[in-house]
């Protein structure tokens, strides 16, 4: 793990510059960064989007995208100039010497072909082994990967294997040809928490059994505390720093890491929890779902003016079909949805303007949630001229206001388009189209899920002010553990559309736990390097 | 397994459903029109005896749905009723006709298929070289001529330097290496324009599936770019090929009735714009029926082939 | 030999083509300014020249009474004179001028090809959109008579439906646009689906937002990029549909000049190696060679800027 008695140099790039091409003009995404990896050493890399981690990744393999090109510096591998090799030489080496993981295995196998034919493809083409090892192989690796039945899940489809086995499948074979580098993309960001732990586990025995060398990017700090020797902090196209892990997560040397690190010690103070008065939304006993399956199962829960109530669970635990039931969306099967009391009807279509108007939603990716033809004035004003018929001067007055709300100064942003926006400030757009309509409950599905940690706490902070200011009830839905901790009041655990779980959040954070809500919490990567380790032995000895 | 079955079979008999009611329309459309039809056809002077005779001849004494179901029942037994024009049963009129346009329409194809795939596959794989951009070109240029001017191009340059016969006779004695030699030019008309469509089209869909990861994947483990191409795209690929196939085929159907016009071919295009001409409802009926049929079993075959060559199909959860 | 020739001519034609189409690009840039010369800068010589061709087409159907040196339907001569002076492309099987029918045909052919292609393009873009946002049996009834009605190949369901209601300019225009509307549902259909996923549809219906709001304010605008250039690839096969027909007998009837019509009659002397008749044909096929070109480049754009 740690740096002494280096090994020799396997990789060295030098100054290297990347251009992208968007139109007719070519911009720089890597400005002179140089990387060295030793044998054996893993090395982290990590940025916000757009820093240029891919890219960098993947120009070790002296491959660009379409429409990117290397513009400028040297890559090194093993005595090979990558850059002046011909194609057919870097062909050679791909797959073979260096191999790539990238981050969604559902999409990065092709659908057409057995696991085990795709395990093959390398060996055989590169010549390393010949068919019949290459399949003995895979099944071995597939076993040391920690997959079930390794006999036979090479002979599946890729659509027939969960996704986190195809992460696993898909490290597998890049082993295949026993690289010297294997470059890992993001291969845990489309997973869930708790499936996460157990690709982590397996990547890193795996790496450090084949004293194979590797370049680990991701977004995430805990997950690469866990993975990596050294850590190379990336910002648009620029190195900020490189150290060792250890020295890199006590004592960050610049200021853009130490704010990297101090995002998720952000948490509002807590609320005391509201126990008399009428809640503004109260979801009873929701049954839902589609066809004839049952996605919702008698699900309940309140929220109460000025209180965040965050809903969490994994990817189909039915989170947002609880938000759908709640706009009207998708009416339940049975139970219903009061509102001040009142029940409201089960189907969107139904409710009167006003009902509409009182309950709010902000959606996750504010790309698809913003008409990319509207200006800035119709995309907010419309809701304020639709339900407070607000036209003309006192229209454009109160449209100013909401942008000023929002820390978006008017003259500049009134009539511009979306796609004139960064992500955070589309963000924003969302949050003013909510608040135009002078609602009372707002619903944020994921609001800052796609966005980078910096500026979802921007958004997190905003949000928690507008609530102080008028009075909000939010639903915060998330699957993000952190978040929770930073804005919730109280927190809803779902699990296969039940609630399995809810309370205060000091209580929820504290044990004793349901076991699904331990599972989740103990899987939450943590800054700590040896977090993953400790986990695995935890979970070891209490089986 | 059993499901693909499921999903074959409703298929077929959405097909057939499909067929029935084309039928419905066909035959239904004469009734849509104005006025009394054997008045119609025989023109304002005739004396309404002679109205009432036709009437009579026709059958339209009967109510539709009877005379409906009797059309339907004679066609399914190749039954297709008389020609007004000549009188001659409809049947006899088809059937060498038939044959001929069936002869012409897979002469182009065995020709345009293979050209186009290779092409379209090739176009994919050197795509933005200059092959590609004189190859898209003319597939452009190609697609936008009219067949018949595509057919006096060829006339003009080939037939008239004594290559190739401009009139595409046949008869009960051609041999079928003449036969090829005759229909020569038609058989090229049909291919070069099909061929630009089908070539597009394959090249459309298989540089969409380079943008997926997993090409991208294949790239990555080192592979060649002809194996990418091959091994990687095409059998991803194979569901809008084959469509693409199906359609293009489905559309010489159409392409056939002009070119037959030009080279006086004898097949069923040509009986079609005659009979239109002397509006001769029951071939017009007859042969659009023919037609129709055809086009909707070619569609047929292109759906049921191609929910086979996909795997999440094939290979269920 | 003759192969050869022709051969020669054919790529000295497309080099003059593509230097018209260069230079018309240059003249263009100079006197656009903005947005528009900006986007002219992308176009491709092949563009360029589609869309010189296209404004030569509009500038002569305009003026063809200006242009044309006889009236359209004048017996001016003998039959098939040869190319001369005072009829500088001869004449036709009944002698009449074929320059002017030519020019005359410009009008006549392109604009019913193109009244029809626009009848064609808003009930099947509006039908379509409707089918997307109000989805269930509305969108199910629609679809499956679109399907019927696709199901029939679109020249013999139309030589069909020509013969039961008599071939006039205007039973023409209503059969051609009827089958046409139904390729541009399925367009219009399938563009609009994937707009109506989006979450800022769903938030404008949460909203309460009328129809008209969500079809023509939310829908649309996203929508027309796709359709513009579905209009001008319809407009080629609406074009090349009609002449077909026209070309059959069954379209555009004498003595309305109409280059589909000036083919066939003419049809005879290309036997005897004169290329008159192609002139007409020839037209077609440039016109839609350009509408194409400039398509293409409009797709290409739209895609993008991928590859």
């Amino acid at each position: 793990m740690s740096g002494q008695g280096k090994k020799p140099v396997l990789l060295s790039m030098r100054g290297i510059r990347i251009e992208g091409r968007s139109g007719e003009t070519w911009s720089d995404i890597i400005r002179g960064v140089d990387l060295t990896l030793h044998r054996g050493e893993v090395l982290g890399l990590i940025g916000e989007s757009g820093a240029g981690k891919s890219t960098l990744g993947l120009a070790a393999m002296g491959f660009t995208r379409d429409g990117c090109r290397i513009s400028g510096g040297t890559i090194d591998f093993d005595g090979i100039d990558l850059r002046k090799a011909s194609e057919a030489e870097r062909r050679a080496l791909r797959g073979k010497r260096i191999a790539y993981v990238a981050q969604s295995a559902a999409a990065s196998f092709n659908p057409a072909h057995k696991l085990i034919d795709q395990y093959c493809e390398g060996p055989v083409q590169h010549g390393v082994m010949a068919r019949a090892e290459a399949e003995r192989d895979a099944v071995e690796l597939y076993r040391r990967m920690r997959l079930p039945a390794p006999e036979e899940i090479g002979f599946r489809y890729p659509h027939q294997v969960s996704g986190g086995q195809l992460q696993r499948a898909m490290t597998a074979m890049a082993m295949s040809c026993r690289p010297d580098l294997i470059i890992f993309d993001e291969p845990t960001t489309a997973l869930d928490v708790t499936t996460q732990i157990e690709v982590l586990a397996a990547i890193r025995d795996i790496v450090a059994q084949f004293d194979t060398a590797a370049i680990y990017i991701t977004h995430d700090l805990a997950v690469v505390a866990q993975m990596a020797d050294r850590i190379k902090v990336l910002l648009k196209g620029e190195e900020v720093e490189e150290a060792d892990t250890r020295t890199m997560l006590a004592a960050p040397r610049q200021d853009y890491t130490r704010s990297l690190w101090a995002v998720r010690s952000y948490a509002r103070p807590v609320q005391p929890p509201v126990t008399k008065g009428v809640p503004v939304v109260s979801v009873q006993n929701v049954t839902a779902g589609y066809g004839a399956a049952d996605v919702l199962k008698n699900v309940g829960f309140d929220i109460h003016a000025r209180r965040t109530v965050a809903v969490v669970g994994e990817s189909g635990s039915g989170k947002s079909t609880t938000a759908r039931v709640i706009t009207g969306l998708l009416p339940p099967r049975k139970g219903r949805v009061l509102f001040d009391g009142q029940p409201l009807p089960p189907d969107y279509r139904s409710r009167s303007r006003d009902q509409l108007r009182q309950a709010q939603m902000i959606y996750q990716m504010a790309d698809t949630a913003l008409n990319p033809k509207l200006r800035l004035r119709e995309l907010i004003g419309r809701p304020a001229q639709m339900y407070l018929g607000l036209t003309g001067k006192r229209l454009t007055e109160r449209i100013r206001e909401l942008l000023r709300l929002i820390e978006l100064e008017p003259d500049t942003y009134i009539d511009r388009l979306p796609s004139e926006l960064s992500g955070g400030q589309k963000q924003r757009i969302g949050i003013a189209r909510a608040l135009a309509a002078e609602p009372r409950f707002i619903i944020c599905d994921e609001v800052t899920s796609a966005l980078d940690q910096l500026v979802a706490e921007g958004i997190l902070k905003l949000l928690d002010r507008l609530q102080g200011e008028f009075g909000l009830a939010y639903m915060f839905i998330t699957h993000d553990l952190a978040t929770v901790k930073a804005i919730a009041d109280e927190v809803v655990v779902m699990q296969n559309g039940r609630v399995v779980e809810q309370g205060p959040k000091d209580e929820m954070f504290q044990p004793p736990h349901d076991p699904y809500t331990e599972l989740l919490l103990s899987s939450v990567p943590e800054m700590d390097p040896d977090w993953l380790t400790r986990l695995l032995q935890e979970r070891a000895a209490r089986k | 397994m059993s499901e693909i079955w499921a999903m074959i079979v409703k298929r077929l008999a959405l097909g057939l459903l499909t067929l029935f009611v084309i039928s419905v329309i066909i035959f239904g459309a004469t009734e849509l029109l104005p006025g009394d039809l054997a008045q119609n056809i025989l023109g304002q002077s005739a004396t309404p005896e002679t109205v009432a005779a036709f009437r009579r001849e026709l059958g339209l004494d009967l109510p539709a749905h009877t005379r409906y179901i009797n059309w339907l029942l004679g066609a399914l037994q190749g039954d297709f009723g008389t020609s007004l024009a000549n009188k001659r049963p409809i049947a006899d009129l088809i059937a060498t006709r038939l044959s001929n346009t069936l002869f012409l329409a897979v002469y182009a194809a065995a020709l345009s298929v293979p050209l186009s795939l290779a092409l379209g596959i090739l176009a994919a794989l050197y795509r933005n070289s200059v092959f590609d951009r004189v190859v898209n070109a003319l597939a452009l240029t190609s697609i936008s001529f009219p067949e018949f001017f595509v057919a006096y191009i060829l006339i003009f340059v080939l037939a008239q330097s004594g290559f190739f016969p401009s009139m595409a006779r046949m008869d009960p004695s051609t041999t079928f290496g003449e036969a090829l030699y005759r229909t020569f030019l038609p058989a090229v008309t049909l291919t070069l324009v099909v061929t630009a469509h089908m070539m597009r089209m394959t090249r459309a869909a298989i540089i969409n599936l380079l943008a997926s990861p997993y090409i991208e994947m294949a790239r990555l483990k080192g592979m060649s770019p002809t194996r990418v191409i091959l091994k990687h795209a095409v059998p991803n690929a194979l569901a809008p090929i084959i469509t693409v196939v199906a359609l293009n085929l489905a559309y010489l159907i159409t392409g056939v009735v002009v070119v037959e016009v030009v080279f006086v071919y004898p097949g069923l295009g040509q009986l079609m714009v005659d009979s239109v001409a002397k509006r001769d409802f029951p071939v017009v009926q007859a042969v659009a029926l023919i037609f129709a049929a055809a086009y909707v079993l070619l569609n047929l075959t292109a759906d049921v082939l191609s929910t086979l060559s996909n795997p999440r199909l094939i290979h269920r959860k | 030999m003759a192969v050869f020739l022709t051969l020669l001519k054919i790529a000295f034609a497309v080099a003059a083509a593509l230097a018209l189409g260069w230079l018309f690009r240059q003249a263009a840039l100079t006197v656009t300014r903005g947005e528009v010369r900006k986007e002219l800068r992308t176009a491709p010589v092949t563009a360029s020249f589609g869309m010189l061709v296209i404004l030569i087409y509009l500038v002569v159907a305009v003026f063809a009474p200006l242009i044309a040196p006889y009236a359209e339907r004048e017996v001016v001569g003998g039959q098939f004179l040869p190319w001369d002076s005072t009829h500088l492309l001869g004449t036709d099987n009944l002698g009449r001028d074929m320059l002017s029918r030519l020019v005359y045909g410009a009008r006549n052919t392109v604009g019913i090809a193109f009244v029809t292609t626009a009848l064609a393009f808003f009930v099947g873009s509006f039908l379509g959109l409707l089918a997307a946002i109000v989805g269930g049996w509305l969108d199910q009834v629609l679809s499956r008579v679109v399907d019927i009605l696709m199901a029939i190949p679109a020249l013999v369901f139309s030589l069909l439906l020509l013969t039961i209601f008599g071939t006039s300019i205007i039973t023409l225009i209503l059969v051609i646009a009827t089958i046409d509307s139904t390729r541009v549902f399925r367009l219009a259909r399938s563009v609009a689906q994937n707009i109506v996923v989006m979450d800022y549809i769903e938030a404008a219906r949460l909203r309460g937002e009328g129809l008209m709001r969500l079809i023509f304010r939310e829908i649309l605008p996203n929508a027309l990029a796709p359709l513009v250039a579905e209009f001008g690839l319809r407009f080629c096969f609406v074009f090349l549909a009609i002449s077909a027909l026209s070309f059959l007998g069954v379209g555009i009837q004498p003595p309305t000049a109409d280059w589909g019509s000036m083919v066939r009659e003419n049809a005879t002397l290309i036997t005897f190696g004169d290329i008159t008749p192609l002139l007409p044909a020839g037209a077609i096929a440039l016109l839609t060679v350009a509408v194409n070109f400039v398509v293409d480049w409009q797709l290409h754009r739209a895609s993008g800027l991928k590859e």
